[in-house]
């Protein structure tokens, strides 16, 4: 049996973003914040396409993790980060079970559309919201974390961001070595044999979507934290269909994958963007295609090639 | 002797077509049963009755004293009934041992763990176990995707003999394989399969494996049981010999 370094591996990149925070300029230390938080919002995409299942909606936790956290730091006068995180899962924990309750029963481009669908409710409301600041969204106050008050938000927000991955990251490993990680593959194969076996997929399913909701609103809770503000955006169809975007990228083969694929995004996305302003969205598609081309599996197939990683034909 | 299985007037529609018309059977325990029958004549249906894949449109079905008409797939598995398929239900991508282990693992409980490892030593063992009695350890570490047709047939039966069933039903277990490896697979099915204790039940097309394998026959026509007998009672039968064998068993019983 292969020896699994995922834990090393995870530990070791924790120890090196902590320590690149001494020497990050601010402008990557808001990139790296930025891609990891959006990079669990690619894990939960991934979570769900294990399951065979491809969520063109996961703005809508995205967007729920962040506004639950605007909402109770503006609104409310909530400033305690421990606070927000239990709020928001919650709140994201409590809407998918009221959705995936529906979700669970649909798979296919059935499932997409109707992620998808949602979503876009959520956006319309948000939008129609004038006391939440409508297309404009609104900005989220200083926070406590822990009950400590930093010196600046953007470090402890930082240290947070890195935690909180790490922490999902592992767990998320650990749970796809299980019996239901392994169940989530044999779902997308085949549903029949699931069910003679003995367990459900429909329970399994919507089960896999409350975790990914939950993981996907932490996310868009970090980004709040990290840009200050929240705007109806995180829950409009081309957000999700980033999130999509970057799970092909990364590919689905190991936890690091999403996170690999989140911060390559935001480099071509910046450089891009600063490059060919007026067709940065071209350079984005070329890279798809390219990655699609010659790495079908995401750039983690080029950490299996080089022998590194055994790949496991259930990662596809 | 309590039958282990009993169906009461089992009658199941598809519109307008009749694929099961007053099924009345009882299963008793450790008999192996072959059920023979041309292609719609209902075998399948009945299979899928019983393993609540499909819900009959009339009638009772009874395990032991408990009635399981309304049971879904996983609950009629989790009370003893496992089956295999005409084709069989596995996960191609993942390798035998793999399969064997989610089998192993379902078999635990009605919920999964999410954050105990899959891969003890203790279910590696019981799946290498199963494997073993299937004479299919050599290909443990193989994708199934890859194997020949008689292998998966052997992992699918494997798959469902995981829970050591009480009774299992097999749909053409031999279907797809060359004729020269049928007996030596049955074989090693019934070897496996007997050690357990369970009732078989298995459709098949192939009345030399029937005769052979089979404590009983049931043959099928049109929807409805029209022989359950003994196999040289019910092969011989002058409605199963116009209906489902032909004159094949009669000519190889008297000779060229």
């Amino acid at each position: 049996m292969a020896k699994d370094r995922t834990l090393l591996g995870l530990t070791l990149a924790l120890a090196l973003l902590m320590a690149g925070m001494a020497v990050f300029p601010q402008w990557l230390t808001f990139l790296v914040m930025m891609s990891l938080a959006r990079g669990l919002v690619v894990l939960a995409v991934v979570l769900q396409m294990r399951a065979g299942l491809v969520s063109f909606g996961q703005g809508l936790y995205y967007c729920v993790g962040g506004y639950t956290a605007a909402m109770l730091g503006s609104l409310y006068g909530v400033h305690e980060v421990a606070v927000l995180i239990a709020a928001t899962i919650l709140v994201s924990a409590t809407v998918a079970f009221v959705l995936g309750t529906l979700l669970s029963r649909y798979r296919d481009i059935f499932f997409a559309m109707l992620t998808m669908a949602f979503s876009m409710i959520l956006y319309g409301v948000l939008v129609k919201s004038s006391a939440l600041g409508s297309t404009d969204g609104f900005s989220l106050p200083g926070m406590t974390f822990f009950g400590w008050t930093p010196e600046t938000q953007s470090t402890a927000v930082y240290i947070l961001t890195c935690l909180l991955v790490y922490l999902i990251a592992l767990a998320y490993h650990y749970y796809q070595e299980s019996p239901a990680g392994y169940l989530a593959g044999a779902i997308r194969e085949n549903e029949i044999r699931v069910e003679y076996l003995g367990s459900s997929p429909q329970r399994l399913l919507h089960c896999k979507y409350v975790m990914a909701s939950v993981i996907a609103a932490v996310g868009g809770l970090l980004s709040a934290l990290a840009t200050g503000h929240v705007d109806p955006e995180m829950a409009y169809w081309t957000t999700s269909g980033e999130f999509v975007f970057i799970a092909i990228l990364g590919g689905t083969g190991h936890v690091a994958a999403p996170f690999i694929g989140s911060t390559l995004f935001s480099f071509v996305q910046t450089y891009a963007y600063q490059f060919f302003p007026y067709t940065w969205q071209m350079v984005l598609g070329l890279v798809l295609l390219l990655i699609i081309v010659f790495l079908p599996s995401g750039l983690w197939s080029l950490v299996q090639r080089s022998g590194s990683e055994k790949p496991r034909a259930a990662d596809h | 002797m309590q039958p282990i299985i009993r169906t009461e007037g089992l009658c199941r529609n598809f519109g307008a077509v009749v694929a099961a018309d007053n099924i009345t059977v009882a299963l008793a325990a450790r008999e192996v049963i072959g059920v023979i029958g041309a292609n719609g004549a209902g075998k399948t249906t009945f299979v899928n009755m019983v393993t609540g894949y499909l819900k009959p449109s009339a009638g009772k079905i009874y395990f032991g004293d408990r009635d399981i008409t309304k049971l879904k797939p996983r609950e009629v598995m989790r009370i003893g009934i496992c089956r295999s398929f005409q084709i069989p239900q596995l996960f191609p991508e993942l390798s035998v041992l793999d399969n064997l282990l989610v089998a192993v693992s379902s078999s635990d409980g009605t919920w999964p763990s999410f954050v105990k490892p899959l891969k003890s030593q203790a279910r590696i063992d019981a799946a290498e176990q199963v494997l073993d009695e299937f004479e299919i350890v050599a290909f443990r570490d193989t994708i199934v995707g890859t194997l020949p047709q008689g292998i998966r047939k052997l992992v699918d039966i494997a798959m469902a003999m995981v829970s050591k069933p009480a009774v299992l039903l097999l749909d053409e277990p031999t279907s797809g394989v060359s004729a020269a490896e049928k007996f030596a697979m049955l074989d090693t099915i019934m070897a496996a399969v007997s050690g357990a204790g369970a009732t078989v039940l298995f459709v098949e097309h192939d009345i030399e494996i029937v005769e052979r394998y089979a404590d009983r026959v049931l043959a099928f026509y049109d929807g409805r049981i029209i022989a359950d007998a003994d196999p040289d009672i019910a092969l011989n039968d002058p409605d199963v010999r116009q209906y489902v064998v032909g004159s094949e068993v009669h000519r190889r019983q008297e000779g060229p």
